[in-house]
């Protein structure tokens, strides 16, 4: 996908001011939040549970080189194949090649955010194949010419029912409908002719398990289920941290992963497969590929940005950015959006195409405290400003103004003078109501707010002319 | 008891009464307040803007300041929280300092806390008449672990009225120097805050973090809501307020 992270400031000015989208962010606000405060009752330790969670995510990522080579030999020896991508480019390489090698025509897809970074619908289309998303969040995408998504768990959670009934009829040819229940029948009967057409499916990866090489899907729509196992080709694509040793790790991250996201026990399917179709088997693809892909994932594991490769993509710190929730996914300019995204997007994509990711966040740390594994978001986010810091991408006037202030601070009399000084000024610049409205070299305060000004005097002057007074 | 007052340079620049509201309060407590005369800032600017060399200088002169004290206590979640939970981190390659730095973490405060917990205050020395609503600042509340603390002591003020708004714990915005980078989606924040606040028809906001007030305020009164106070928990507790 493109790249517009650097564009940052000006998209999230264009989305504050659009009605449209900041009615619908109003609308799915909270909604998340309440659902999975709701759910999380119903687990006695939630935060021993989480404790695990972190653990098992350590566990594969302290030794992923070895969990890696035990997936791809038990996958292998389940009748599938092994592929691995370093770059976006490759992946998609590999999926046209194995589309080659079974003179595939047609393709449908369930969620996959890291064909996303890959742009892979785009090069599917452009070798002359028809691809079809499954997931209805990006089928709803899909059909409004490849609209970015704005959320990895609800990828259209910025679109209003009325929207995708207009998209539907346009897509469609059909009446305008106005339930959700229409819509998604409608939905079904145009995607149910397409699954049974298709000669490949292209599924994500939430999680690969070493010890059994198999793959596993978290769905709410069973469309991963048709996609995987009715095309006679299924391809599967996820990072290479998506790894876990154990189905039983599976199990104790399913705890966390459904509740986190959308506040359910469970979500409606969980599929795991294994291998394609044996002799005898009823159900499932004939051949099974699995590809892996790094792009980036190993220059952040080898990095003190680490933890972020933890993440099981539940989405709830997004859901619970204060940010976020206002200036909505589309803002933050490449596949993932919110906290997650801005850790994942300058280091997948170039910290000089996105540093103002990680700097637009007041660290409140709603995020932090919410993660199923514990990935500390705010001191991966400030690792980032450092970087951005150090390698001198932070404006001249923001690195003065800091300078100035942590040297005069580490002058203790020097800053006596000068906030002396200073408040004297503001409290002037205050005026009769003590509010300043126009501050020049911090117009991004006042342009929305005013200032209170200061009492005129600094406690440390006022202290100490009364310790004087009290020694006379 | 010997407590260290660190009065953060906010308060220090902008709002001295809520410095000598804090040390009233603490002395109602029995605490014997030293303030280090040389402090300044805790350096949180510098550390949450990529600066760790300043950020570190700044640590290191607050830690020769307060050491010496029994406790540090500041009327801030933020400053005590950056001291309590982020100082550990500029030292890791510093064994030596790393260990004073976790002896004063150990004994840093925020100030609602330590009256409850350290010198369980049992008679607030103000008058408050009137409702007010409370906002749990994003460090106090997640670093430091403050959220019963305040509410407790104006429980015992018998002409407070606690009011709480929705979304009492979500950020207003502030973010330090977000407030400049990103003002305008600082000031969105801002906004949704002040609505929760005005929607409790509280005569004040009152929270325990001049950032948050400074954010709120301002925001409050660009709205022309020249009405709804906005005060330092530690102003009421001393009747500063009333």
């Amino acid at each position: 996908m493109q790249v517009t992270s650097m564009h940052f400031k000006e998209r999230a000015h264009v989305k504050l001011h659009d009605e449209r989208l900041q009615h619908n962010l109003k609308k799915m606000q909270g909604k998340f939040v309440a659902k999975r405060r709701a759910s999380l009752v119903e687990l006695d330790d939630f935060e021993g549970t989480r404790d695990a969670g972190k653990a098992i995510r350590n566990r594969a990522l302290e030794n992923l080189d070895v969990w890696l080579e035990t997936f791809e030999r038990n996958a292998t020896a389940r009748g599938a194949t092994v592929l691995w991508a370093e770059t976006p480019a490759d992946v998609n390489a590999l999926v046209l090649e194995i589309a080659a090698k079974h003179a595939v025509k047609k393709i449908i897809k369930s969620k996959s955010m890291v064909s996303e970074e890959s742009a892979l619908d785009h090069a599917i289309e452009g070798a002359g194949m028809k691809v079809v998303e499954t997931d209805l969040g990006e089928y709803i995408l899909q059909i409004n010419d490849y609209e970015p998504p704005s959320h990895i768990i609800g990828p259209a959670l910025h679109k209003s029912k009325e929207e995708v009934a207009d998209l539907f009829h346009k897509a469609h040819g059909t009446p305008v409908k106005t339930g959700i229940d229409e819509l998604c029948l409608e939905a079904r009967g145009v995607l149910r002719q397409h699954y049974l057409s298709a000669d490949m499916g292209i599924s994500g990866g939430n999680f690969f398990v070493a010890e059994t090489g198999s793959v596993v899907l978290v769905t709410n729509e069973g469309n991963a289920t048709l996609t995987t196992t009715l095309p006679k080709v299924h391809v599967a694509i996820s990072g290479i941290e998506k790894i876990v040793p154990t189905l039983e790790d599976v199990a104790t991250l399913m705890r966390l992963l459904p509740r986190s996201s959308t506040g359910q026990s469970i979500s409606n399917y969980v599929d795991i497969l294994t291998g394609p179709k044996g002799a005898g088997e009823f159900n499932g693809a004939e051949h099974m590929y699995f590809i892996l892909v790094d792009s980036g994932r190993t220059t952040v594991l080898a990095s003190d940005l680490r933890e972020a490769l933890r993440c099981i993509r539940c989405g709830a710190c997004m859901n619970h950015c204060p940010v976020y929730q206002n200036v909505g996914g589309h803002s933050y300019g490449w596949v993932y959006p919110g906290p997650i995204g801005s850790i994942l997007t300058p280091m997948y994509v170039g910290l000089d195409k996105a540093q103002d990711l990680p700097a637009a966040s007041t660290l409140c740390n709603q995020c932090g405290v919410v993660c199923p594994v514990r990935i500390p978001l705010p001191d991966l986010q400030r690792k980032l400003r450092e970087k951005a810091f150090e390698t001198g991408l932070r404006p001249w006037s923001e690195r003065a103004g800091l300078a100035t202030w942590s040297w005069v601070a580490q002058h203790p009399a020097l800053y006596g003078f000068g906030t002396k000084l200073g408040v004297r000024m503001m409290k002037w610049w205050g005026g009769r109501d003590g509010m300043i409205h126009k501050l020049p070299l911090a117009s991004g305060w006042t342009d929305g707010r005013d200032l209170p000004a200061p009492a005129g005097r600094t406690f440390r002057e006022l202290y100490r002319a009364q310790e004087q007074a009290k020694q006379r | 008891m010997r407590v260290g007052f660190f009065v953060t340079c906010l308060v220090d620049l902008m709002r001295p009464s809520i410095g000598f509201a804090a040390i009233e309060l603490l002395e109602a407590g029995g605490a014997q307040v030293f303030v280090p005369p040389t402090q300044t800032c805790c350096g949180q600017p510098a550390y949450n803007s990529g600066d760790r060399a300043d950020a570190k200088a700044l640590a290191a002169k607050v830690v020769a300041e307060f050491e010496g004290c029994d406790y540090l206590v500041a009327p801030s979640g933020s400053c005590s929280g950056m001291i309590k939970t982020h100082y550990a981190d500029l030292f890791t390659d510093d064994p030596a300092m790393a260990k004073r730095v976790d002896a004063l973490a150990a004994k840093t405060w925020e100030l609602t806390a330590f009256l409850v917990e350290k010198l369980a205050l049992d008679k607030v020395p103000g008058r408050f008449d009137g409702t007010i609503t409370y906002h749990d600042s994003c460090a106090g509340l997640r670093e430091m672990g403050v959220k019963r603390q305040p509410r407790a002591l104006l429980a015992k003020m018998p002409g407070v009225t606690l009011n709480e708004m929705a979304e009492c714990e979500v950020c207003c915005g502030f973010g330090g120097t977000f407030a400049i980078k990103f003002g305008e989606i600082s000031s969105r924040l801002a906004d949704n805050k002040c609505e929760a606040v005005v929607a409790t028809h509280a005569d004040a906001v009152v929270l325990g973090d001049l950032g948050c007030m400074l954010n709120i305020e301002g925001r409050l009164r660009r709205r022309g809501d020249t009405k709804t106070r906005v005060l330092h928990v530690a102003e009421v507790l001393t009747g500063k307020a009333s």
